[in-house]
């Protein structure tokens, strides 16, 4: 398969590699220092790095900015873009300013609601939904032109990327749902965690079943347990996660000075099983507040050194 | 209809305190069906302030009136001749009502006593909830009737969002998921294959976000 931009994400995927991704969140201040020194933990390990767009409605140092903070040091950004905040005039105005930074990643969401922010009395845009926001970059991208029908001078050159939760409900529609956004143009996806492994498998069967894999690019995400505890608040407390379990009892069952080395056990053990699915293009580790821990993780699932393409 | 909710007795209060002679002016119509502001919650307001005002010693004429509509000329100009018997109103139609008052009676102060909500359904008795938000584009033909912009709190075109569990919304687990609502419909309806259809952006100038609305009919114009 050909690129279709200049994304290292969309090189690495196109020749084959299983691909490495991971996050940063932006601080809830000024510092640039917190998004470089995540960056520097990670950043031999992964091909790219997603930086998230006000995640849980929490109010955060913008994530356009933390990604140029990232491009000028030399890593590959992922900008994450809500559009719960942005009517279609800023989405399209934040994507022309990334573009000018050669930032070649974006990731369309809608965005939690605000009601579990910092915000919660805020106004909420949904001007558009994230379908079309992938509809939005990809015609700004392949037209080159803006949704008011002008011409856009240096269209953006960005790789195209959206969620999917296998694990939300209706379940029926969770294979359907991911041949629409396929349809509106999406090039790769980020899934949510994976702890029910049984049941990610069971989507990838079916995913693969009507050739979407052949059409996208799928990188299973995970994300490593520090405690028994956050296993519990992640199983009740988290809309649209499935924690079995049995994955709360191993966490449980063991003493809570070695339940954090058990969680990077679990995220390891699920990359290995992961490997071989059909249909999976790579991993989006997303270690939340814990990104040192990422380099042992790549590094015992096998995907160091990471591969260089030009 | 137009839901609506009393205010709290003693914002109402707040809002007409230096006033001698007060009008509590209801509305038959929606405010009567969802119970905020029908003839008898202006006797029920009226007899509060009354009560209220007595223990506080002073005497405060709280007169009861309660109009066939008030967002109709005709029935608003009934009260053109015994409005200046008193120097305020409280009215507790919806705020179209209160502003059409409003706008009639210039120099009268109008005080809102309900809270408008929305356009909406009696679900049970005592229970009232959202349809409509006027968006001024229906689109339920392709929706199999269940409107995602008035159901889905992010107002989705091409839901559900991650958020969905057991057919409730993240926003609150007493709440319907909207699209799962679409998806029980479109599925009953025997067109699952509409699912697919990638809902286009929306032209949200029909909406609020046009500026306030106006329909002009020829046809019906006098």
């Amino acid at each position: 398969m050909s690129t279709n931009t200049p994304s290292k994400l969309e090189k690495i995927l196109t020749a084959g590699h299983l691909a490495v991704t991971s996050e940063c969140g932006p601080p809830r201040g000024s510092d640039p220092e917190v998004i470089t020194e995540k960056a520097n933990l990670i950043k031999d390990h992964v091909d790219a790095i997603n930086v998230t767009d006000n995640q849980t409605s929490m109010t955060r140092l913008c994530s356009l900015a933390a990604c140029i903070r990232l491009k000028l040091m030399g890593v590959e950004p992922v900008l994450q873009m809500v559009t719960r905040d942005r009517n279609r005039i800023a989405l399209q105005s934040d994507i022309l300013g990334a573009a000018s930074f050669d930032i070649h990643n974006i990731l369309c969401l809608s965005g939690d609601h605000q009601s579990f922010g910092d915000c919660a009395q805020g106004q909420n845009v949904h001007d558009i939904d994230s379908m079309q926001l992938i509809q939005t970059v990809r015609h700004m991208r392949d037209d080159g032109k803006f949704l008011g029908g002008d011409d856009i001078k240096r269209p953006p050159q960005m790789f195209v990327g959206a969620a999917a939760n296998p694990f939300a409900d209706p379940y029926e529609i969770r294979v359907p749902r991911l041949a629409k956004k396929i349809a509106a143009g999406v090039e790769f996806i980020q899934t949510q965690c994976i702890y029910n492994l049984d049941k990610f498998e069971d989507w990838m069967k079916k995913v693969c079943d009507r050739g979407l894999n052949e059409k996208v690019y799928i990188l299973a995400g995970l994300t490593p347990m520090k405690s028994a505890g956050m296993a519990r608040y992640m199983k009740n407390r988290v809309p649209g996660m499935d924690v079995p379990d049995d994955i709360v009892k191993r966490m449980a069952d063991t003493p809570k000075e070695k339940q954090a080395q058990e969680g990077i056990d679990i995220c390891v053990e699920a990359i290995q099983r992961l490997k071989e699915v059909k249909g999976v293009s790579g991993f989006h580790i997303m270690a939340i507040e814990w990104e040192e821990k990422v380099p042992e993780i790549v590094e015992r699932a096998g995907l160091h050194p990471r591969p260089s393409v030009n | 209809m137009i839901v609506a909710d009393k205010k709290p007795i003693e914002e109402i209060i707040e809002t007409i305190k230096d006033h001698q002679s007060i009008l509590v002016l209801g509305c038959n119509e929606c405010v009567t069906v969802c119970e905020a502001g029908g003839k008898k919650e202006v006797g029920i307001l009226a007899s509060a302030l009354r009560m209220h005002f007595l223990q506080q010693g002073r005497e405060v004429n709280i007169a009861e009136r309660t109009l066939e509509r008030q967002c109709d000329h005709e029935y608003l100009e009934e009260i053109r001749d015994i409005i200046d018997d008193y120097d305020a109103v409280v009215s507790i139609a919806c705020g179209v009502g209160v502003q059409f008052m409003a706008e009639k009676y210039q120099s009268k102060p109008i005080y809102p006593g309900v809270n408008t909500l929305f356009m909406g359904v009696t679900e049970a008795r005592g229970v009232w909830t959202e349809r409509c938000q006027g968006c001024g584009q229906c689109i339920l033909a392709s929706t199999g009737g269940i409107c995602p912009v008035s159901r889905c709190a992010k107002r989705i075109f091409n839901g559900p969002c991650g958020g969905s569990a057991s057919g409730k919304c993240e926003v609150d687990k007493e709440l319907e998921c909207g699209w799962q609502l679409i998806i029980d419909r479109l599925k009953a309806l025997g067109r699952m294959d509409d699912y697919e259809n990638i809902s286009p952006l929306k032209d949200w100038s029909t909406d609020r976000a046009g500026g306030p609305r106006k329909v002009v009919r020829e046809d019906v114009e006098l």
